[in-house]
């Protein structure tokens, strides 16, 4: 019998690349993406629920297409797409149903895989060079999105607890950078300015999207329970960062650092959230050596997937390509599934 | 879960409608791309070098450093290197990283407290020179997992911020986690005695008022500043350097414990302390002059 797998946010850029890759997969039986709004990228054979994470409907969904594997990509981890209070309600609240959905009585789900950040471990002076899973956070985190993720994560740690029969895994990735993900960093990037904070060059670890997609891919395959620092290998300095862009670095203010930014974020001239004001100052770094020994390879080093981002960066800017819109209807989808008019392929 | 080869090359098989550039192969070498050499502690070989090249003249000429008992400090692998540590803003760090990288050519990351992160420029030029922030974790990864010379100052900024008067008279070695960190990562423990840092920056008071209003850990005023003004900040006095590499230090505990005897690792910390404090009494009683040695 075939993996039966949910995918929560799956109307984000994550969680659809993440039901692609289940698609794609012949051990996967069923993949349902579960999204409040339409999904952004077209699905090969997911079933799409649209609805919010409502305990009550989580469970219902859960009891009703006795899923076995579910992949929680839904927590936000960039604060400038949301406000701090809508954070909340997705990061934590949202974990809380479906781990609640996930834990309830005869439940079928066995491994729950959740996309967490290396935002938990925050960046602040007092920081170890690198983070291995068990180093506790230096400082308290400061931010909504690092306090958000931080209360999602002690609620998974509690479901592993109460569950120990059902697989925990948790990803926390370091900046993800890729030509289809849009982010503070990847947008000042595109930009002739990015901004830093003069007199600090920290050090900094990126990795690729593909890579991201993969280890989800990889713990689920392997069935590997626990906490997984996912960043690609080498670190590299913010002025490095910059120059391999092609940018300008925009020095900010070492004091008040984040009035300094507002005008130019008002402006629309540089994307400077609070956990990447932090970022900027102390940088992070983190040890990827527990899931590179369960076999686990990665594509790309950090430089490599900024390299990646800019290559696609830099296309943009002179063929002015764009991903191909792609509107979901809801009606052709079904009808797709569904109907007795759908001839069979061969193979299937 | 029994087979299941197609699912990585589908998983990484980029579509053309989820990435709008195709993406190109992995990258070969371990520092592919990389547009400068700083490694992961923020150390850079090339501003090391140019460092190195710029206190030759002060560490040959304006200290006159010599050393005793260089070959002691081990060719290869891990080791904790301790000196005692004094004088304002310490001219002992500086001293002994050039000194031990000149002429055995090993580099050496001096570890110090993480206050010097929090400095606009100043942290970053410090951390490219091969500091590395005080903390366990970092010294175990130096140690254990790279190999590398660490230095640290046991007695931290109690050191160079006690006044003249108590010159040479080693403070308290903090609670002995140098002697935890080195038995956890299998180092020896080498010990460097340090004579001259006193004097090339006097302590004769502090003000703790502003440093506690600034935010520094102390804030020395000395005699270089008495008498060259803000010049005095990073002028010291041509002391004649003297230093003098002890013993290595040995404990015969497995690696990686989960924790140590406390009575252990303290009566090794007031051992080394006792040791340090002997020696630089010894080179005292020998030093004819201050600024000739």
């Amino acid at each position: 019998m075939g993996r039966r797998v949910l995918v929560t946010g799956a109307d984000s850029f994550w969680g659809g690349r993440t039901v692609q890759a289940f698609e794609a997969d012949p051990d996967t039986e069923v993949v349902l993406g579960l999204g409040r709004r339409s999904p952004s990228v077209p699905f090969e054979r997911a079933e799409f629920v649209r609805a919010d994470q409502t305990y009550s409907i989580l469970s219902r969904i859960v009891r009703a297409t006795q899923v076995d594997t579910i992949i929680h990509t839904s927590m936000v981890v960039d604060s400038t797409l949301i406000r701090d209070r809508a954070m909340h309600e997705t990061n934590v609240i949202g974990t809380l149903n479906l781990l609640a959905a996930a834990g309830a009585p005869g439940s079928p789900v066995r491994h729950v895989v959740v996309k967490s950040s290396s935002l938990v471990y925050g960046s602040s002076a007092r920081d170890p060079n690198v983070f291995t899973e068990d180093t506790p956070r230096a400082a308290p985190p400061a931010t909504a999105v690092e306090r958000s993720l931080v209360e999602a994560e002690s609620l998974v740690r509690d479901f592993a607890l109460d569950n120990p029969g059902t697989l925990v895994s948790v990803l926390r990735c370091a900046n993800v950078l890729g030509p289809g993900l849009d982010t503070p960093i990847s947008r000042n990037l595109a930009r002739p300015l990015f901004p830093v904070v003069f007199g600090y060059d920290p050090l900094v670890a990126f990795v690729s999207e593909d890579d991201v997609i993969a280890a989800f891919a990889h713990v689920v395959r392997g069935q590997l329970p626990g906490v997984f620092n996912v960043a690609g290998r080498g670190r590299l300095t913010v002025s490095e960062v910059v120059a391999i862009a092609g940018a300008r670095a925009l020095p900010l203010s070492p004091l008040q650092t984040s009035w300094a930014a507002a005008p130019l974020v008002r402006l629309g001239l540089i994307d400077f959230p609070p956990e990447l004001a932090s970022l900027l100052r102390y940088g992070r770094g983190m040890d990827t050596s527990r899931l590179r020994r369960t076999g686990f390879e990665y594509r790309d080093s950090s430089a490599g997937a900024l390299h990646d981002l800019v290559r696609s960066i830099r296309l943009r800017r002179h063929a002015g390509l764009r991903a191909p819109a792609y509107t979901y209807e809801h009606d052709v989808e079904q009808f797709f599934r569904h109907s007795p008019a759908v001839a069979p392929r061969p193979g299937d | 879960m029994t087979s299941h080869p197609p699912l990585p090359g589908a998983l990484n098989e980029p579509a053309a409608s989820r990435a709008i550039v195709a993406v190109g192969p992995p990258g070969a070498g371990p520092d592919d791309g990389r547009r400068s050499d700083v490694d992961e502690w923020g150390r850079s070989e090339r501003v090391r070098s140019v460092a190195r090249a710029l206190y030759e003249p002060v560490y040959s000429r304006w200290f006159r450093a010599e050393w005793s008992g260089l070959e002691r400090i081990p060719r290869t692998g891990g080791a904790l290197l301790v000196a005692n540590h004094a004088g304002g803003i310490p001219s002992d760090a500086p001293v002994i990283m050039h000194g031990i990288e000149t002429e055995l050519g090993r580099p050496v990351y001096g570890m110090a407290d993480y206050f010097f992160r929090t400095l606009p420029v100043v942290g970053t030029l410090w951390s490219r020179a091969g500091g590395v922030p005080a903390n366990p974790d970092n010294a175990y990864r130096l140690l254990r997992q790279q190999h590398q010379l660490a230095l640290v100052f046991p007695e931290g900024t109690k050191g160079p911020s006690k006044s003249f008067t108590d010159r040479y008279r080693l403070r308290r070695f903090g609670r002995g986690g140098f002697v935890e960190i080195a038995m956890r990562a299998g180092v020896p423990v080498v010990p460097i005695a340090v004579v001259g840092s006193e004097e090339a920056m006097p302590v004769l008071t502090r003000i703790p008022a502003l440093s506690r209003l600034l935010r520094l850990p102390y804030l020395p005023v000395t005699a270089n500043m008495v008498l060259m003004g803000p010049l005095g900040v990073v002028v010291p006095f041509p002391a004649k350097f003297r230093l003098a590499v002890l013993e290595p230090v040995h404990f015969d505990v497995p690696p990686d414990q989960e924790r140590y005897s406390r009575s252990r690792v303290m009566d090794e910390s007031e051992r080394i302390r006792g040791l340090l404090q002997d020696q630089v009494l010894e080179m005292l009683a020998d030093r004819r002059s201050v600024w000739f040695g």
